[in-house]
């Protein structure tokens, strides 16, 4: 019976793979279901065993069984791991994902599965945090801080309760790396947990996934299942969210596993010391935890021999949006944005031009091609007035209008603020309010946004006045009608609230909506009603 | 619904931090959560009612009205907007007939928005009744609209 692999991944699926998987059960295939390999544009993906090993042949449709069983199908690819897009990758963490069946423990056993653990539990906690420290390995989920230090101080608290929280509440619009992880190879999240575990002292973990991720949530729940005699006595439970972007916050997280409402936690204290009900408490990414396994399996030096300056290592870079070879794509840091972009990702999907990229999610800033020799590095992003965060990275053609992104940054921060603090509560509002002035000044005919046409219409209407005394005078002293609404003085009112969110917010959610936000206005002024930057023009 | 709570937390056990789960099972069990539960709810968890209710509204995915029979979640990040999201989404509130993060008259469709459904190299994405659906352009907007009038 002729063995072929079609991915399970929620990508796939949404490609058609159920349809595909479905067509070659009833032509008498043993139909394996895997994770994605991770390029979708040969998605659906059939691979058939052969003696020369897996060939490849996508994208495939349901009614072209027989051509991919008799290999005339036009879209054969050959081996999948010899196309360029994967032969340039280095695969630590990403290793297995698309090749095994995700809920075999004999699949994982025999692809390196467990060693990692074996190897962490022959050893005392101390000597596998010293690993996790040698590694360099850095928070995957964006702040990039030294995983081994935290292990440390949760290591060093002394209390008989202490937790393992995954968090995979990857919220991020361009980022699916948790989500290709929990569904393609969740073991080794597993894994990396119970390692984790071992090293603090920890009995129980979380695993919080997005709702969003119906699929990862059912996978993780199977795969804990099958493996609980293997990490005992450490147990694991998966928590689903409910919706609220601001939970990828690791105390606002905390707080909805207690069942509360999603709300950032002011610290001190660290959830190190005081996490989960009240409790040491690690709380790392998927992919942090996900890389662990190899760290101890391979050693710390392998992990670290790979990587750019201060961050060592590989990162499972997500080329996502207006891309034509959109995917995972690990890579060991240093390679260059227009390297992804433009080599990997092929450039836009639409053909048009790349005009920008966002790199990190909605918190993350929009950089334009003459900046794609910054090399993917914490440090050089952070220069250069942008951040990694969980390395997606989001193309867009030049039919994009910023002033209309820098805009949906704001109205998205506002939509998701928890509420707790003033200026990400308050001065995401105001912030769509001066982009809509913006944008209604630099050319009145393009879009009057909804929201702040009928805000001043109310301010405007008589009915709503108070026409006695001072307080109507004090409330009305910020009408419309009365704001400088001129382009110049609204920017530098922007500027100005984005300095406040910057310095004043509670978390990254109104702390860093301001570089979306400032990285559209500097580096593409004139989609704000500013003259084009002189470097640009000469371009 | 209360026998339901009282099954839930006998299995469960009647723990804070249950609050979260039970309300994802109530509301696939109800299709949402109806207000006159809050009492109830809090009761069985002993926690206040306006805590209850302070979590419930905090949450986008708990629904405090019955949803259409089918749910449409679209997706509005970005990287679907650099994919024609927001044409997409026009053209869905004009063939659905119903508008973001509402439900139809007739009960028959409810579409809400959805920021972000890690599908992002192959948008416009949605979710139909809990099936992903990518690359969404007019002819696959026919289709969605063919299945939920049914």
């Amino acid at each position: 019976m002729t063995r072929v692999f079609v991915s399970r991944d929620m990508a796939s699926v949404a490609l058609g793979a159920d349809d595909v998987a479905r067509a070659f059960a009833q032509a008498g295939c043993e139909v394996v279901r895997t994770g994605s390999r991770g390029l979708f544009s040969i998605e659906p993906l059939v691979e058939v065993e052969t003696d020369e090993g897996r060939i490849g042949y996508g994208p495939v449709g349901p009614g072209e069984v027989a051509a991919v069983l008799d290999g005339s199908h036009a879209n054969r690819l050959g081996k999948v791991e010899a196309l360029p897009f994967f032969a340039s990758q280095q695969r630590f963490t990403f290793a297995r994902c698309g090749i095994i069946d995700p809920l075999s423990l004999s699949d994982y056993a025999a692809h390196g599965g467990w060693r990692g653990l074996e190897a962490a539990r022959a050893q005392a906690p101390q000597q596998v945090v010293d690993a996790v420290k040698a590694s360099g390995l850095r928070g995957r989920g964006g702040a990039g801080f030294p995983t081994g230090i935290k292990w440390q101080t949760v290591l060093d608290a002394p209390s008989a309760t202490k937790y393992i929280v995954c968090n995979a509440d990857e919220g991020d619009s361009g980022t699916f790396a948790d989500r290709m992880l929990m569904e393609g190879d969740p073991f080794c999240l597993i894994e990396g947990m119970a390692i984790a575990a071992h090293a603090v002292g920890a009995g129980h973990g979380y695993i919080y996934i997005r709702s969003e991720y119906p699929f990862a949530c059912s996978t993780m729940r199977a795969a804990i299942e099958a493996s609980a005699h293997l990490v005992a006595p450490f147990t694991l439970e998966v928590r689903e969210g409910a919706g609220a972007y601001v939970c990828g916050e690791e105390t606002a997280l905390l707080d909805s596993i207690e069942g509360k409402r999603g709300q950032v936690r002011a610290k001190p204290p660290l959830p190190a010391l005081q996490g989960l009900f009240g409790q040491p408490t690690v709380i790392n990414n998927v992919l942090s935890l996900a890389a662990v396994p190899l760290i101890l399996s391979k050693g710390a030096e392998a992990y670290a021999a790979v990587g750019f300056g201060r961050s060592r290592g590989t990162m499972p870079v997500q080329l996502a949006g207006n891309v034509k070879h959109g995917g995972l794509y690990e890579i060991g840091f240093g390679i260059t944005l227009g390297e992804l972009v433009n080599d990997i990702g092929g450039g836009t999907a639409s053909g048009r031009p790349v005009r920008a990229v966002q790199v990190g999610g909605p918190l993350g800033a929009y950089f334009p091609p003459s900046m794609f020799h910054l090399p993917f590095d914490y440090e050089a992003f952070a220069q250069a007035g942008g951040l990694i965060g969980h390395a997606g990275i989001t193309v867009f053609d030049d039919s994009i209008d910023m002033a209309h992104m820098a805009r949906f940054a704001m109205e998205f921060c506002a939509a998701e603020s928890c509420g707790k603090c003033t200026p990400c509560r308050i001065g995401s509002t105001r912030g769509v309010e001066i982009l809509d002035r913006i944008i209604a000044a630099r050319a009145p005919s393009v879009m009057p946004a909804q929201a702040g046409i009928s805000s001043s219409q109310e301010q405007r209407d008589p009915s709503l006045r108070w026409d006695d005394g001072g307080l109507g005078k004090a409330l009305y002293s910020r009408s419309p009608d009365r704001i400088d609404v001129s382009i110049d003085a609204q920017t530098s009112l922007l500027r100005d609230l984005a300095n406040t969110m910057k310095y004043g917010s509670l978390c990254a959610l109104g702390g860093f909506t301001p570089y979306p936000v400032l990285s559209a206005l500097d580096h593409f002024p004139e989609d704000f009603g500013a003259p084009a930057p002189a470097k640009e023009a000469a371009e | 619904m209360e026998a339901f709570i009282e099954a839930w937390t006998a299995r469960h056990g009647a723990r804070r931090d249950g609050l979260l789960p039970l309300l994802h099972a109530l509301q696939e069990e109800a299709g949402y959560l109806d207000d006159a539960l809050v009492p109830a709810i809090a009761n069985a968890l002993n926690l206040s009612r306006a805590d209850v209710h302070g979590v419930i509204t905090f949450y986008h995915d708990f629904r405090r009205t019955m949803p259409g029979r089918h749910v449409v979640k679209l997706c509005r990040a970005e990287s679907c907007q650099a994919r024609g999201g927001a044409e997409v989404e026009t053209q869905a509130v004009r063939r659905l007939g119903v508008a973001m993060g509402e439900t139809r008259a007739d009960g028959q469709v409810t579409l809400d928005p959805v920021y972000c459904l890690g599908l992002c190299a192959i948008g416009p994405n949605a979710l139909v009744d809990g099936r992903p659906v990518a690359r969404i352009d007019a002819a696959a907007l026919e289709r969605i609209a063919a299945e939920v009038a049914a």
